[in-house]
């Protein structure tokens, strides 16, 4: 996605709207008092416009209009929060709601038994419940999530995955398991619905970012329970100014003691809003950018750990290479022609539809410009492969062409009367030590040559697993090829490890290994066998293609199907929490400038001499003190779209990134407000307010 | 600062660290139940007093139970230090023939003691008997340092520990803190005190004819005078190693019995800060990365140095106010210019003000010179020494395990900083750690500044307050600030030894001890609990130069942000009002 599209659909008008409305809805205490920073600053908005309004009948404190002034800031403070968090829930919202629309009024057929004929009642989707039979047919949408029990059928899936062609859906295997609110296109399907209402993975989805019924995750409680602390410090640091400043007034023996609307703004200023109004849009807009990512986390906890996974299990085919072996060379026996075993291969492979069989034919036209021929046209006998052969070939005007595992045609070349050269079982053994699959090519009792098939790595990937090593993640390919042809393909790639000749035991029993050694192990399946190894697994990820076993081991589901998602869902967690830890750094650095700005500000009058503190050179103490408000206020709607968007995720080392945030959002917060607070004091004294 | 003031610090601070080492590794080994050289002459006696208590060594607590024995421990010595003040007259061992003391002083002096505060509302020679001295206070400076210690070593223990629920023996490491490591320090610190001329008799107070007479105030001759003695070699040694400060007389280290020369001066220096700088080894030892505990010694002499430097600076650049009336406070070869008011001519500006950061940079508050009279910023050094929480070194074991509070808190800020759930050596820092590590930060600075809130606006607070304008608020920052964090040092110039005082401090003493040790505990519960994460590249490391810079900005920012306001109308203004004056 590029930032362009991004940026859109940050401030899509229809959005804004929604969330200007959702901002004033969000006003309700007791919504806010979920969130002890913004609930202090209502109250806190609450008792200044008391304050106000009593000065505009009779003369209080301070002047009517510079707490009512001050009030209308602190408004604006909780009500950009809100907005914030509205922006970010409308955002997951609109893509969820459109899902759901899916599946509003559908009529499922409830049957009575198992069987496709048996008598069926209709029902609503939503009082369908676990372990109720469906029939759905041709152009009907399935009810609810489930499993396929009988049919096969192809269903169209983009309304959850965006993806147009449709996909095979059919009982037992490892492509039984439907969504609902996809459609039947063809055919038909009986479904066990395995899910009650409100449980669907579209409702758990929907869940994480309704920031009514959100759950929160475990490190935004604990950021929670900190801020809260660092709320109280600050309350009590301004609660006990106004004894302080009463004491320093009966002994400075002048001035006035601080005011109620003075101390209120230095404390909003000072306990942490930034983060504090912030931080449910930032846990919001992280679930919802895994949601763009087309996958669905069963649970904020989930994606948070993603953040903390340092290995990676990934399979082989499909996520580090190419699903097929291509044909890279051809190797001749000694006193062969190159060309002729070319020649011979792609005879040989001219019938063969398999991935392998078409890359000996293109290869053999790049090098050497042979061109295809008609198999029909040459009155040829296509000899396809058996298991009890191992070769596959074709017979052609008396010719025997083969080609096949090296034993095979060893043995095939032997009946003949033919000898297996030294030289091409050297060639053999070469290939087979780079990782490659050699297959020799006979024409009759006469060995050619050998074609090297070679697995083919994915684009970048390399560069992909070098990153994530900076990152301080471990990748382990799983694959089910012998060792020597995994260590080839493991050292091409750039994994750290490899699992070779795996099954799902093996893949169990290493999670369990890595995890007793104190790491988090994230992997991809699809399989039903993959299933105990995703249930023990930190992170999760299940191919929505995957059996409904495999989902729901899982606590991710890839609606694409796609295993190097789980690369991008380790950098959506980790940016999330790193979003969480600058804001933070951020809101508490800020601080410094608005003591600076307040404080001078605050006792003015009872000790001349702090002025010296004042080194921004405010206006006047009203000046510098609306201005610290206002820049509180300000920084908040400023930081919305780095909260949506999450702050930019670079794959260094732990070291690197810290010195990196620190800088931008340790140093920055520092100096920022400064800078800022002076600013808005130039303006307000511009336009002759203070 | 001049070249005398650095050099008189750098040696100071490289003696602590070469004396700090080998202590560390020995009690690293000591609190892991290894053998230790003491062993043979310290063994079957430490065997012995197990059976005698019937504690079975090898049996270990939970958190709980562990926070139980510690409480409980606590209470029976308060009970006794107050009992032992109470009766005092009807017990022996009191020479001068001192009446009881007050209800509320006793509660007060229970309590610092107790806490390993060691404020002292009452004037000792005046007040304590031998018998008071030696049996309630000093066994209290031994086993209030040896708690904290034994704290310390509980929350060391959850950090090295993997899911177990155990987190030590209270009682263990109660006598192997007293028994191994305070009481043979003491013995060779108190022989060496007596060495030079520290008073240890029970002898009642001598009195001796002046040489020259002198005139009081009334302009009567005063022909004698009465020099208080006792034993004080003993107290004196504990007072400093443990942390405590509780000096014998009442002028603690500035008087000439308990601090007769510049050698004596300097081994109290490095005692104060031994112990604390010692643990830091033996944390970086028992959590197998010796390096963590570099890191965490590094970020607490950096503090120190600085503020060492602060302090002596504002010291030698004296009182603007002078220069201006023509006195000359610059250094010279036969005077040290600066500001001398209230400081031991034999000491001097660089021994004054490396005792004034060690003694509040540590909690111990044992002085040489009278902080009251320093400058408004030279004041300012040591009272945010001890708002920082006192874990610049701190007390014993106390220091360190409020600084590990905080490295949890910066880690868990930081590391989110690095995309990862925050973890401290290891293990994962959650929700729980953080209300626990919350509360620890809160509990003390919330006692400051509602106590100095109370006190400047109630009348029992308002009445002990003698100096006028910002200096008086600064003395009741200075006290509240001193009792809320177990330091125990006085400013001065306040009458503190009222029933409001006494009550007051008293319960900032309490809250500033429990309401840190109890959660402490609780974080050292769970952590043991938890597995240990295994470290890589992608983990925040915390034993970089980074990190201390983190761990020191962390401590340093929640200080200034907490007291930034109060100390402005403190010693701040009364430093811009001084220097606008002249």
């Amino acid at each position: 996605m590029t930032t362009a599209t991004r940026t859109r659909s940050l401030f899509d008008p229809r959005l804004m709207k929604a969330a200007v409305a959702g901002a004033f809805f969000k006003l309700d205490p007791r919504y806010l008092a979920k969130n002890p920073v913004m609930f202090v600053t209502e109250a806190c908005s609450v008792f200044t416009t008391i304050l106000g309004i009593r000065a505009l009948f009779a003369p209080g404190e301070a002047p009517a209009a510079f707490t009512l002034t001050v009030s209308a800031w602190l408004w604006a403070t909780v009500l950009f929060s809100n907005f914030a968090e509205a922006l970010a829930e409308g955002r997951g919202k609109a893509q969820a709601d459109s899902l759901r629309k899916a599946r509003r009024d559908i009529q499922a057929k409830r049957l009575n038994t198992e069987v496709r004929t048996s008598p069926f009642n209709l029902v609503a989707a939503p009082d369908l419940r676990k372990g109720d039979i469906v029939l759905v047919e041709a152009g009907s949408t399935i009810p609810a999530d489930g499993e396929v029990i009988e049919g096969v059928a192809s269903v169209d899936e983009s309304a959850i995955t965006g993806e147009s062609a449709p996909v095979i859906r059919e009982s037992g295997g490892d492509r039984s398991a439907v969504t609902g609110g996809t459609r039947v296109l063809s055919d038909w399907l009986v479904v066990r619905i395995t899910t009650n209402p409100g449980e669907a993975f579209l409702d758990r989805m929907i869940a994480l970012v309704e920031g009514a019924k959100r759950q929160k995750t475990p490190n935004e409680i604990a950021l929670n329970i900190l801020l809260a602390f660092m709320t109280i410090v600050f309350l009590l640091a301004v609660v006990t100014l106004l004894p302080f400043s009463l004491f320093a007034v009966h002994a400075a023996g002048q001035g006035q003691p601080v005011t109620v609307t003075v101390l209120i703004a230095l404390l909003v200023c000072l306990i942490p809003t930034t983060i504090g109004g912030l931080l449910s849009a930032i846990g919001i807009s992280g679930m919802d950018r895994l949601i763009r990512a087309n996958v669905i986390a069963t649970s904020g906890r989930a994606v948070e750990a993603a953040g903390d996974v340092d290995v990676l299990l990934l399979d082989k085919t499909g996520t580090i290479t190419l699903g097929n072996r291509l044909a890279t060379s051809f190797l001749p026996a000694p006193g062969a022609d190159p060309k002729v075993l070319a020649d011979a291969a792609q005879l040989a492979s001219l019938s063969d539809e398999t991935p392998e069989g078409r890359s000996i034919v293109v290869l053999a036209k790049q090098l050497f410009s042979i061109r295809e021929r008609d198999v029909e046209g040459l009155h040829a006998h296509f000899v396809p492969f058996s298991a009890t052969t191992r070769m596959s070939g074709v017979n052609l005007d008396g010719r025997q062409i083969r080609k096949g595992a090296a034993d095979a045609v060893e043995a095939f070349v032997r009946s003949l009367g033919g000898s297996f050269p030294n030289e091409v079982r050297a060639h053999v053994e070469t290939v087979a030590k780079s990782g490659g699959t050699p297959l020799v090519v006979a024409d009759g009792p006469r060995v050619l040559g050998v074609v090297h098939l070679k697995d083919v790595l994915k684009g970048g990937i390399r560069e992909r697993f070098a990153e994530l090593r900076k990152m301080g993640i471990a990748t382990i390919m799983i694959t089910g090829d012998n060792p020597l042809t995994a260590a080839a393909i493991a050292a091409e790639a750039g994994v750290d490890d490899f699992l070779a000749q795996a099954t799902p035991e093996m893949k169990l029993k290493l999670i369990r290994e890595k995890q007793s050694q104190g790491h988090l192990v994230a992997m991809t399946g699809d399989g039903t066998n993959d299933a105990p190894a995703l249930a023990q697994a930190d992170v999760a990820v299940a191919m929505n293609t995957g059996t409904q076993a495999a989902r729901e081991a899982g606590n991710m589901v890839d609606l694409d199907s796609n295993p190097t998602k789980l690369i991008e869902i380790v950098e959506i967690g980790k940016q999330l929490l790193m979003t969480r830890g600058s804001l933070t750094t951020f809101s508490v650095a800020n601080d410094v400038a608005k003591y600076f700005a307040i404080l001078p500000a605050a006792f003015a009058a009872t000790y001349p001499a702090l002025k010296a503190l004042d080194i921004m050179g405010l206006t006047s103490p009203t000046s510098a003190i609306l201005s610290a408000v206002i820049f509180n206020a300000l920084i908040i709607v400023l930081l919305i779209p780095l909260a949506l968007r999450g702050v930019s995720y670079r794959a260094l080392g732990a070291d690197a990134l810290l010195r990196r945030n620190l800088l931008i959002y340790g140093v920055g917060g520092l100096f920022s407000p400064f800078v800022g607070i002076k600013l808005i004091d130039l303006l307000l004294s511009a336009i002759g307010l203070a | 600062m001049t070249i005398n003031n650095l050099v008189q610090g750098g040696l100071y601070v490289a003696l602590l660290i070469v004396l700090a080492w080998p202590l560390g590794s020995f009690m690293a080994r000591l609190y892991e139940g290894k053998r230790t050289i003491l062993d043979p002459v310290l063994g079957p006696f430490e065997r012995l007093l197990y059976r005698v208590a019937g504690v079975k060594p090898e049996v270990e607590m939970n958190w709980t139970a562990y926070a139980g024995a510690l409480l409980v421990f606590n209470l029976l010595g308060f009970l006794a230090v107050y009992s032992l003040q109470r009766l005092q007259h009807l017990l022996p061992l009191n020479p001068m023939g001192l009446g009881p003391v007050s209800p509320d002083s006793s509660f007060n002096t229970a309590v610092s003691f107790a806490t390993n505060t060691n404020w002292q509302g009452y004037g000792g020679e005046t007040t304590m008997s031998y018998l008071t001295q030696m049996l309630a206070l000093t066994v209290q400076n031994f086993v209030s340092a040896a708690a904290g210690m034994a704290v310390l070593v509980a929350l060391i223990r959850g950090l090295a520990r993997r899911q177990v629920e155990t987190i030590g023996s209270f009682w263990v490491d109660m006598v192997r803190s007293t028994l191994y490591v305070l009481l043979p320090l003491s013995l060779v610190l108190a022989v060496f005190l007596v060495s030079q001329g520290v008073v240890q008799t029970f002898r009642p107070s001598q009195t001796v004819t002046l040489l020259e007479p002198a005139r009081d105030a009334d302009g009567k001759a005063v022909t004698e005078q009465t020099i208080a003695v006792g034993p004080a070699a003993s107290q004196v040694a504990i007072k400093q190693l443990g942390t405590n400060g509780g000096g014998f007389f009442n002028a603690n280290s500035a008087h000439p019995l308990e601090n007769p020369t510049a050698l004596s001066n300097l081994a109290e220096l490095v005692s104060i800060l031994l112990i604390p700088a010692a643990l830091c080894f033996t944390f970086g030892r028992m959590v197998r990365d010796e390096r963590q505990g570099v890191s965490i010694l590094l970020a607490m002499t950096v503090t120190l140095v600085g503020f060492y430097g602060f302090t002596a600076s504002a010291e030698q650049a004296g009182n603007p106010m002078f220069a201006a009336i023509g006195a000359d406070i610059g250094y010279g070869a036969d005077h040290p210019g600066g500001n001398m008011e209230g400081k031991e001519a034999r000491f001097g500006i660089a021994q004054s003000a490396l005792w004034a950061t060690a003694t509040t940079a540590a909690s111990n508050g044992s002085v040489n010179a009278m902080h009251d009279s320093f400058t408004p910023l030279g004041g300012l050094g040591p009272m945010v020494l001890m708002q920082l929480g006192e874990v610049v070194f701190g007390g014993v074991g106390s220091g360190l395990y409020g600084m590990l509070v905080f490295a949890i808190v910066t880690v868990f800020i930081a590391g989110l900083m690095v995309g990862r759930t925050p973890e401290y050596l290891g293990k994962k820092i959650e929700a729980f750690e953080i209300k626990m590590a919350s509360i620890a930060l809160l509990a003390p600075s919330g006692m400051v500044l509602a106590g100095t809130a109370i006190s400047v606006v109630t009348t029992g607070g308002v009445a002990g307050i003698f100096n006028p304008g910002a200096h008086g608020f600064s003395e009741v920052l200075y006290n509240l600030s001193s009792a809320s964090n177990n330091n125990g040092s006085a400013f001065g110039g306040m009458s503190t030894n009222t029933p409001f005082y006494n009550l007051l401090l008293g319960l900032c003493m309490l809250v500033g001890r429990y309401w840190i040790a109890i959660p402490v505990l609780a974080l050292a519960g769970s952590l043991a609990r938890k597995k240990a994460v295994a470290s890589g590249p992608g983990t925040f490391p915390t034993h970089t130069p980074l990190f201390v810079a983190l761990l020191l900005a962390m401590v340093v920012l929640v200080g200034a942000l907490t007291f930034l306001p109060a100390l402005a109308l403190g010693p701040i203004v009364e430093h811009l009002m001084m220097t606008a004056a002249a």
